[in-house]
């Protein structure tokens, strides 16, 4: 009787655990599902269609699918594009170099000699006041500060430091730099405000104690540990300044280009498989520059 | 090594804003003592540590190292090293150039730097590690070498900001044996922030004991453990029953007095706080040690009250005994002596001491 009575109860038990089992080993592959699906359909999707689209055939109404490359003999045999993509990386080195040097200096600020941490967040927001707004009124807002009877012009003649208008003050590549440095200082300034934030103070002293000077202590302790702040706003400017169409467009007047232009360009000629040749080359060069700085700097730290 | 300096702290005092850290303190460390200063947090012996390194500003006062006044030297002009209760060590340097830091601001080459970084990692038997960074050592490596970095300078004195208090206890016990040897072997000045006085026993040559930014005595070890100067000493230092009344008379040259809603006791008194008049408050200790049970007192040198807790210890069993205007009165007895003649709880049991274990207490002037 109890032989009988137990065996159902073991029968039982036994697919059970196994649900359990199999639920648990399904589990990880579920909660990664939606970030996977998001990733998928939003950002692996259309990168692969440009891939594919920059092998195809075109005309002046239409794409034939096809596995030409043309495109891309086109794209890297133009003298035009080659040019297009030195001002663009002429135009990354500027910002950063000058991103990173504001940036640096007005992190350093806030982290070091700003006291309390209450004071620290108020101006900290002050700086992202200007992204309350958006890019292109931002850059507008410079239209009427530089132009030809902007403020400092007028300022200038005014005061008769100078004759005529300064002309290269809008609609120029300095335009285009200025515009951007005001646009993507901050996302030099957070990371590196976070790296300085997490710098122990005992460290400071201790170089103090060691006889360093404030600049020794700055060279020797602070900048070392900030490098992976750097690191990471250098990526963010890079990565923006390459991709930058509408800054370049408006602050020079038409005058300059970017890569970013080129391909929008492009697109208004409704030569769609040109751009995408050309948005892959931009995003292997810019896969290339990133590499290289995580190759110098170890951000891992910091994630 | 340099000659060790003698350090000499003239009244000196520390503000921050309106809360008064270290308040009028004066001690002189003799060359070569190894100092402990003891206390609870926030009592001022960190502020004070750091005064004398020159990581903080003296409010008043002056601190003196050898015949030089430091007062307003920077850190590195005042022959003092520091190391750091986290060590903080640099995160991005191997250890060679963190020992080597200092001799770097100094602008010595390369290789004479690194030559001697090596030389102290050997005293420190840490040169196998040379090539690592900081976050790959132990905790116990790490304080290896912090001391390094801070030794090739060569100082006169050695501050160390709780060194052992980022260790596990198993640890902590052996790095404090290693500090000692090391003071001994450099023969230089260190001073030693604590807030364990264990630890300050094991070390010290001279313990200063701090509370509320003032010292309450600096004296060697045995004498701050057998007479504390003061009812906080006693209790900081643990071991003593402080019990508080107002002074009646004097007897066999023992200060009388009557315990707050109890009984009356004696106490030998020390220097000035003999004759004093009668109903000044006064503290006594007591040794918990030296508690006998079950023996009826001579007068004024015990009292019966009831157990109110028994706790073994093994070696030893803590009672805790409760009587007419005395709370919580610890005894502590050995085990085969409390065995022997058990109590039980609830239990009355005279307790009786000795005359010279009876201490009157002083207390600081406000």
């Amino acid at each position: 009787m109890t032989v009988t009575l137990e065996r159902p109860a073991i029968a039982a038990a036994k697919p059970a655990r196994r649900r359990r089992l199999s639920l648990s080993a399904v589990t990880p592959y579920l909660q990664a599902t939606p970030l996977a699906l998001i990733l998928g359909a939003f950002l692996l999707l259309p990168i692969i269609m440009i891939v594919v689209v920059s092998f195809w055939d075109y005309d002046f109404a239409a794409m034939y699918p096809d596995l030409l490359t043309t495109n891309y003999t086109d794209v890297l045999g133009s003298w035009v594009t080659w040019k297009t993509y030195l001002n663009t990386i002429k135009f990354a080195a500027i910002v950063w170099a000058l991103t990173l040097f504001i940036g640096f200096w007005v992190a350093y600020f806030l982290a070091f000699h700003i006291r309390t941490t209450a004071m620290q967040m108020v101006l900290f927001l002050v700086c992202t006041v200007p992204f309350l707004t958006s890019n292109i009124i931002r850059m507008i807002s410079w239209i009427p500060v530089l132009g030809r009877n902007g403020l400092i012009n007028s300022t200038l003649v005014q005061m008769g430091l100078v004759p005529k208008p300064i002309e290269w003050l809008l609609y120029s590549e300095f335009a285009v730099v200025l515009a951007m440095v005001h646009l993507y200082a901050l996302f030099m300034v957070t990371p590196i405000f976070n790296t300085l934030m997490r710098i122990d103070r005992s460290l400071v002293e201790a170089a103090r104690d060691a006889g360093a000077s404030g600049w020794q202590v700055l060279w020797n302790v602070i900048i070392p540990l900030a490098k992976p702040g750097m690191a990471i706003g250098t990526i963010f400017v890079v990565t923006l300044v390459m991709a930058d169409f509408s800054t370049v467009q408006v602050m020079s007047g038409g005058q300059s280009a970017s890569v970013a232009l080129m391909m929008k360009n492009q697109m208004s000629l409704l030569q769609y498989p040109a751009a995408a040749a050309n948005a892959v080359v931009l995003l292997v060069l810019v896969l290339l520059m990133v590499a290289g700085i995580l190759r110098i700097v170890d951000i891992r730290k910091e994630l | 090594m340099s000659k060790a300096a003698e350090i000499d702290i003239v009244s000196v005092s520390k503000v921050y804003g309106t809360t008064t850290a270290v308040e009028d303190i004066s001690l002189k460390i003799p060359p070569g003592t190894y100092c402990c200063l003891l206390g609870p947090s926030g009592c001022g012996k960190t502020s004070t540590l750091r005064m004398i390194a020159g990581h903080e500003s003296i409010s008043s006062g002056d601190v003196r190292l050898g015949n030089i006044v430091v007062t307003d030297l920077p850190p590195a002009k005042r022959g003092t090293a520091m190391m750091f209760q986290s060590y903080a060590l640099f995160p991005h340097l191997d250890l060679i150039d963190n020992v080597a830091f200092s001799l770097k601001m100094k602008g010595v080459d390369r290789e004479q730097r690194r030559a001697k970084a090596l030389d102290l990692l050997k005293l420190m038997q840490m040169e196998a590690y040379a090539t690592r960074r900081p976050a790959q050592l132990s905790g116990g490596q790490q304080q290896r070498v912090a001391l390094a970095r801070a030794l090739i300078t060569d100082p006169d004195a050695l501050l160390l900001d709780e060194p052992l208090s980022a260790l596990d206890p198993f640890l902590k016990i052996r790095m404090r044996a290693e500090l000692k040897k090391l003071q001994t072997s450099l023969g230089i000045t260190f001073v030693h922030v604590t807030h364990s006085q264990e630890e300050a026993m094991a070390l010290a040559d001279l313990i200063v004991v701090m509370n509320d930014g003032r010292i309450e005595q600096a004296a060697r070890p045995r004498e701050v453990f057998e007479r504390p100067a003061t009812a906080f000493v006693a209790r900081f230092m643990g071991a003593h029953n402080v019990i508080s009344g107002r002074v009646t008379g004097m007897r066999d040259g023992m200060v009388v007095f009557d315990v707050n809603g109890g009984g009356s006791l004696a106490a030998r008194g020390q220097g000035q706080k003999m004759g004093q008049e009668a109903g000044t408050p006064i503290d006594i200790a007591v040794r918990t040690d030296h508690v006998r049970i079950g023996e009826p007192p001579s007068p004024g040198l015990g009292f019966t009250g009831i157990v109110s807790n028994i706790e073994y210890r093994g070696a030893t069993v803590k009672l805790s005994v409760t009587g007419a205007g005395i709370d919580d009165f610890t005894v502590i007895i050995d085990d085969s002596d409390f065995f022997a003649r058990p109590v039980a709880l609830g239990d009355a049991v005279p307790l009786a001491w000795d005359p010279q274990d009876a201490i009157a207490l002083g207390r600081l002037h406000s």
